[in-house]
């Protein structure tokens, strides 16, 4: 379990199903879920650099900063979220298209 | 030179009855009398000076008398029009006719015309008549001759129709005035085939050039001779253009015996007369032809008609054709003489009659009878009595037109027909023209004594106006005694020395032919000598068929011993033609002026209708439809199709794109997806 | 004095401007400076004929800036001995016009200061001696007279109009075509006077399209004056254009415009291709020609007054051309016939001037009885004269100046076309003398209609003439007259001009590439 290889298969794994996630679902809140698992997918991969390439710790400080702006991202996301639901009572994304006409 | 009293005097004479026309035209209405006062002192005036000139000719005794001045009229260097005047002892004859019958008709129309509606306009058209005759016969050119001779035209015009609110007046006017253009054309031309051959439009140096021969000779001069002949046919109303003439008699009577019948109507003689030395020979025998058809016609529609008036147009005509045909054959100085007597005569005749017409007017006006014609002589009839002055002036007037020796016109005619004899003996072929002559004569005993028959002998046909009938006022008398007594012969035989024995007259002395300008052409002389041969036999035979005519209206009219009826009725074919007046109107009618017509209808109908219509609108329609074409082209086509079709297409191609756009999220990233495998794929490869 | 030209095309063009500018509901004030200023005009026109030398025959007052100079086109203005009549006659017909058009009730501002712009387009013709400068003032002339007629014309004219302007454009369209022509092969310039110089040899042996260039342009430039004319296959705008016109318009446009085809025609194809007038000298007398019959026998059918009038407008423009055709008799192959070529010319020019007045007083007179009567039809009135005398004895005067009565100006002019034209053209010549029996015909057919006759009892109301119409039609009649017994102070004006171009013309046969 020490080779890189593991790490970004696991990474690649995550990033595929948040993917899927994001492609398929319907829900907003599960959109969100799989926007979440790419960005750790991506968090994976920052610290799986860090350790085997060099002992420095850029990748770690991008992960931090990468868990914070999700942190960000989904209290906005939720937000808008809570008010497509208020103003038309669904959180599907495909019923919520007004700006396309 | 104006101070000339032979300069001064003629020019007086021409524009004093200017003045008058001119002050009575515009101040006629406010001058006492509506002026008339005016015009007839100034007519006076120039016949006293015109008395004057025409004693200084007597007692100058100067047969080669020639006197003349111009001014330059127009002058451009090379183009020179000089307008002149030229005083001869032919002028000066020729100014004391038309004064002295202008002056009778001026004091004739203060009595006859009184009351008429228009009466200061009636004296100012005399004046302007007298004016443009005087400048006809004053002229030394063709150009002035040629202005004075419309204007005569247009105071001919104005005259007749006088009367202009019937409609037969106001026709007769534009006849006679059209009629006359048709003349004065060829007069033009052959003004212009003169002047462009000779370069002048004075007399004398035409005459001169002409007897060179160089300048203009042979059918160039005869065409030429003809063209100006041709205003005389017009003017002189010739055959075939005799027809205005009897309806000239629309107008008021005085007017007929001035212009119709004594000056007027002679402008054309004394145009021949006074350019005789330019016709050529060919050109003679047309005009002695056309002069001899004239005369015979025109007598033999006299014989059958009934209106009073018509009967002396007729006359009037037929004079006229006797002194064309004297003209044609040489012997113009006769001409010259038969339209100084006849000017007299015929001009009392037409007095005489206005006379006759006046009163009877008169009386019908006073029996209120409208309807019955008081021209027509089957109404008249035994005035004889009633009218004593008015009906021995006319027969005196008559006998002299009749040929009857010691009268006037015995002395011309005379003279008139032993030329055409002579002539005739010398050109056999030509036997035709005395013929006519003759005849002409016969008849015009005939219709004259007729005529004097049917108005004062015999019985009244109209019992219940007879009593009125009464002799003229002295205005219309004086002039009519005096014109009446000119008709003896002794006016014209007053010879030098008071010795009719010795001398042949003054006329004959100081009115002496000239030599025909055209080389080849017979002398004064040998005319005059070929002339003197026939004489005798002319004067017997004139007598002969003057008496021949007298004698059968005396059967028919004053005996009835012959029914004229019968005669009518037997030669009814005949006597249609001549009372018809050979059809010439009718003819005219149908295969002139209605041809004419249609054809300026069609030529109108052919520019507005047609040309007009189809052809230019039509090049405005084409163009219509050509721009309608390029329009569809440019709207549809280049528009619509191109420009449009453009936009139309990205429409379309962004509307197809748009299906792409869904709008939903998971499509994009699925596109996204896709693309970056789509990538990573080519990269592997 | 020495702008007095600009003066005479400036002053109506101020005096737009001013009409333009004044109150609306003022008319009356319209009238009078309207009358003031062409008022004004006819005086410096008069002043300049006063300084006129006639002796002179070359071109006098000459006025030159550069103007545009990158084409060569400058402002050139000149008078001469053929231009000067005109100008007379135009300054005097304009201030008559006023007076004609006293009654016109409708947007009176605009038909004055349009009336305006049109004199000073007019007087621009005649005047100017640059073809860019001679072309824009032909076009000025174009579009106040589309909008005089179109907007106070009778029931058609807004067709009449459309087709005057039609027909006139497409003539100036063809002799803009020629007067480029012009540009091009005489050095690039605009100077009728330097062209005037050039193109005999420049123009000599050029060919287009296998015909010789001159007289391609010839015919170009002739056709645009034809029309003006009007010669007879491009004569149908004018009996509509005067019918349907008002009054003074047909007074001008008969009066003037008409002339401006003839000057045109003796000014340019004359003056410049005088070669080339041997070339069309004949086809120019046959359409004189037919312009008398036609016209002729046309106005002796016509029932409407108005319309006779305009025809016989047509008729008597034939005699002009007739004598102008005349001026080959001075050519070496006519026998150098001064006499003819003298006559035919200044009898031309005379013409144009002498039909000025006549067709002018024809024109106010018709107007004068449609006034009252409210329509033209001659069939319709009858016995008039005992009616209205005074109307009736002006009236036979003009139409006794109309049919050519030695004692009016018409006759010397016709007589010296005639007499002029015989040498050369006989046939020609003689079969046109018809056209003077045409004229008494239709003139005294017409006159014995409207006022011979029992008197209509419709118009036994009617009033006479009165003093401002007796005012427009007294000036003309006695210059009619006037010149009808006395010519020589006219002849005098243009002999000196005419002999230069006679002069020209003949020179031109020694060398003329016929």
């Amino acid at each position: 379990m020490n080779s890189l290889d593991s790490y970004l298969f696991i990474s690649s794994m995550l990033f595929c199903l948040g993917l899927f996630g994001v492609i398929t679902r319907r829900n907003a809140i599960a959109v969100l879920m799989g926007v979440e698992l790419i960005l750790n997918a991506a968090n994976i991969n920052f610290v799986a650099f860090s350790k085997f390439n060099g002992m420095n710790l850029d990748g770690h400080i991008f992960a931090l900063l990468v868990i914070v702006l999700a942190a960000a991202e989904a209290a906005v996301a939720l937000a808008i979220i809570i008010n497509i639901y208020n103003n038309m009572n669904t959180v599907n994304i495909d019923d919520v298209s007004e700006l396309k006409r | 030179m104006i101070e000339n009293p032979m300069i001064l005097f003629p020019l007086l004479i021409l524009f004093l009855p200017l003045i008058s026309f001119i002050i009575v035209i515009f101040f006629g209405k406010k001058l006492p009398r509506q002026g008339d006062w005016v015009a007839v002192g100034s007519i006076v005036t120039t016949f006293l000076l015109a008395c004057y000139l025409f004693l200084q000719m007597l007692l100058n005794y100067d047969p080669g008398f020639s006197h003349g001045a111009s001014f330059s009229w127009i002058n451009l260097g090379e183009f020179k029009i000089d307008l002149g005047i030229l005083v001869d002892n032919l002028t000066i004859v020729m100014l004391l006719i038309v004064t002295l019958v202008s002056s009778c008709t001026h004091i004739f129309s203060i009595a006859y015309m009184k009351g008429d509606i228009r009466y200061n306009r009636y004296f100012a058209y005399l004046g302007l008549f007298t004016f443009s005759m005087n400048g006809i016969v004053l002229a030394d050119n063709l150009i002035s001759m040629y202005m004075f001779w419309e204007l005569v035209g247009v105071s001919s015009y104005l005259l007749i129709g006088h009367w202009f609110e019937k409609d037969s007046a106001a026709n007769a006017s534009k006849k006679a005035f059209l009629t006359n253009r048709v003349g004065d054309i060829g007069f033009f031309i052959g003004i212009m085939l003169l002047y462009s051959a000779v370069g002048a439009f004075a007399f004398s140096p035409i005459f001169e050039s002409i007897a060179g021969g160089q300048a203009i000779a042979g059918t160039t001069l005869t065409i030429a001779g003809l063209g100006i002949f041709m205003g005389a046919v017009g003017k002189s109303s010739q055959f075939p253009l005799h027809i205005w003439l009897p309806d000239a008699m629309e107008g008021p009577t005085p007017v007929s015996a001035l212009m119709h019948a004594a000056t007027m109507v002679a402008a054309g003689v004394y145009m021949c007369v006074r350019l005789f030395p330019i016709f050529t020979p060919s050109a003679l025998i047309v005009i002695a032809y056309i002069g001899a058809i004239t005369a015979i016609l025109a007598a033999l529609i006299a014989v059958s008609q009934n209106d009073i008036k018509k009967v002396l147009a007729y006359s009037t005509v037929s004079q006229l054709g006797f002194m064309i045909l004297a003209v044609g054959t040489g012997v113009y100085t006769a001409a010259f003489f038969h339209l100084l007597t006849h000017a007299m005569f015929k001009a009392n005749l037409f007095y005489c009659s206005g006379s006759v017409i006046h009163s009877m007017h008169h009386a019908l006006h006073k029996a209120h009878d409208h309807d019955t014609d008081p021209q027509d002589m089957r109404n008249m009839g035994g005035f004889k009595d009633k009218m004593p002055i008015t009906y021995f002036s006319m027969l005196v007037s008559t006998l002299a037109i009749a040929g009857v020796p010691l009268f006037s016109g015995f002395l011309s005619k005379d003279a008139i027909l032993a030329g055409t004899l002579s002539f005739a003996q010398h050109h056999p072929g030509h036997f035709l023209l005395p013929l006519f002559g003759f005849l002409a004569a016969a008849l015009t005993a005939f219709y004259m004594f007729r005529l004097i028959f049917m108005t004062f002998h015999g019985e009244p046909n109209i019992k219940s106006i007879i009593k009125d009938i009464h002799e003229s006022p002295k205005e219309m008398t004086g002039p009519i005694i005096l014109l009446g007594s000119l008709s003896f012969f002794i006016f014209y035989t007053l010879p030098k020395n008071f010795n009719p024995m010795k001398d042949k007259g003054w006329f004959t002395d100081l009115i002496v032919p000239r030599n025909s300008a055209v080389p080849g052409s017979l002398t004064a002389n040998e005319i005059a000598d070929y002339a003197h041969h026939a004489h005798y036999l002319a004067m017997g035979l004139s007598l002969v068929v003057a008496s021949i005519g007298i004698l059968l209206a005396y059967l028919i009219y004053q005996r009835k011993v012959i029914s004229a009826k019968n005669i009518s009725e037997r030669f009814g074919f005949f006597y249609g033609w001549s009372l018809n007046k050979f059809y010439f109107d009718e003819n005219y009618n149908r295969y002139l002026y209605q041809p004419f017509l249609r054809l300026a209808h069609t030529i109108s109908w052919l520019d507005w209708e047609f040309y007009d219509k189809y052809f230019i609108n039509g090049f405005g329609k084409l163009t219509k439809l050509l721009s309608t074409i390029s329009g569809r082209f440019d709207y549809s086509g280049i528009d619509q199709g191109f420009v449009d079709g453009f936009g139309r297409a990205s429409n379309t191609v962004g509307k197809l794109l748009r299906n792409v756009q869904t709008g939903r999220l998971q499509n994009y990233l699925l596109f996204v997806v896709a693309g970056i495998l789509v990538i990573i794929i080519a990269q592997a490869f | 004095m020495e702008n007095i030209l600009s003066l005479l095309i400036w002053i109506p063009i101020l005096g737009a401007i001013i009409v333009a500018f004044l109150p609306r509901d003022n008319e009356n004030l319209v009238r009078y400076i309207s009358a003031a200023i062409t008022g004004l005009e006819f005086i410096v026109a008069i002043v300049l004929w006063r300084a006129f030398d006639p002796v002179n025959g070359s071109m006098q007052f000459m006025e030159r800036y550069e103007w545009i100079p990158s084409l060569n086109i400058s402002y050139i203005l000149g008078v001469d001995g053929l231009s000067l009549p005109m100008v007379l006659l135009t300054a005097m017909l304009f201030f008559i016009g006023v007076f004609v058009s006293w009654n016109i009730k409708k947007a009176v501002k605009g038909y004055f200061a349009l009336y305006l712009l049109l004199n000073a387009g007019v007087l621009g013709v005649f005047l100017s001696l640059d073809f860019f400068l001679f072309y824009i003032f032909w076009e000025v002339m174009l579009l106040p007279m589309y909008f005089l007629i179109g907007m106070w014309g009778g029931p058609q004219r807004e067709y009449a109009a459309i087709k005057f302007f039609l027909y006139t454009l497409f003539g100036s369209v063809l002799m803009l075509i020629g007067i480029l022509g012009l540009y091009f092969t005489c050095g690039k310039t605009f100077d009728i006077l330097l062209i005037m110089e050039r193109a005999p040899e420049a123009l000599n042996g050029v060919l287009w399209w296998g015909m010789s260039a001159a007289k391609v342009i010839w015919v170009l430039l002739f056709i645009g004056f034809a029309i003006k004319v009007p010669v007879f296959p491009f004569h149908t705008w004018l009996p509509l254009a005067h019918v349907e016109a008002p009054t003074a318009i047909s007074v001008l446009l008969a009066g003037i415009l008409l002339k401006l085809g003839v000057y045109g025609i003796i000014r340019v194809n004359y003056g410049i291709m005088p070669d080339q007038v041997y070339w069309f000298a004949g086809g120019l007398a046959f359409l004189g020609l037919v312009n008398v019959i036609w016209g002729g026998l046309c106005a002796l059918a016509q029932t409407d007054l108005k319309k006779l009038v305009a025809y016989s407008s047509i008729n008597h423009m034939g005699y002009s051309l007739i004598g102008i055709a005349a001026v080959v008799a001075a050519g070496e192959m006519n026998g150098g016939d001064l006499k003819a070529a003298q006559a035919g010319l200044s009898g031309a020019v005379f013409q144009m001037f002498n039909h000025g007045t006549i067709s002018a007083m024809l024109f106010i007179l018709v107007g004068v009885v449609y006034e009252r009567a409210h329509h033209r039809d001659i069939d319709g009135f009858g016995g008039l004269a005992s009616q209205m005398p005074i109307y009736t004895g002006i009236t036979a005067l003009a139409f006794f100046a109309g049919l050519g009565l030695p004692g009016f100006s018409g006759f010397v002019s016709e007589a010296m076309c005639f007499i002029g034209a015989f040498p050369v053209f006989k046939a020609i010549v003689v079969l046109s003398t018809i056209g003077i029996l045409l004229n008494a015909a239709y003139f005294l057919w017409a006159f014995q209609r409207v006022f011979f006759g029992e008197l209509n009892e419709k118009y036994k109301d009617m009033k006479e003439i009165n003093g401002m119409e007796l005012f427009t039609v007294i000036p003309l009649a006695i210059i009619t007259l006037f010149f009808g017994i006395y010519p020589g102070p006219y002849l005098d004006l243009i002999k000196a001009t005419m002999d230069q171009i006679i002069e020209k013309i003949a020179f031109a046969a020694s060398y003329g590439i016929m």
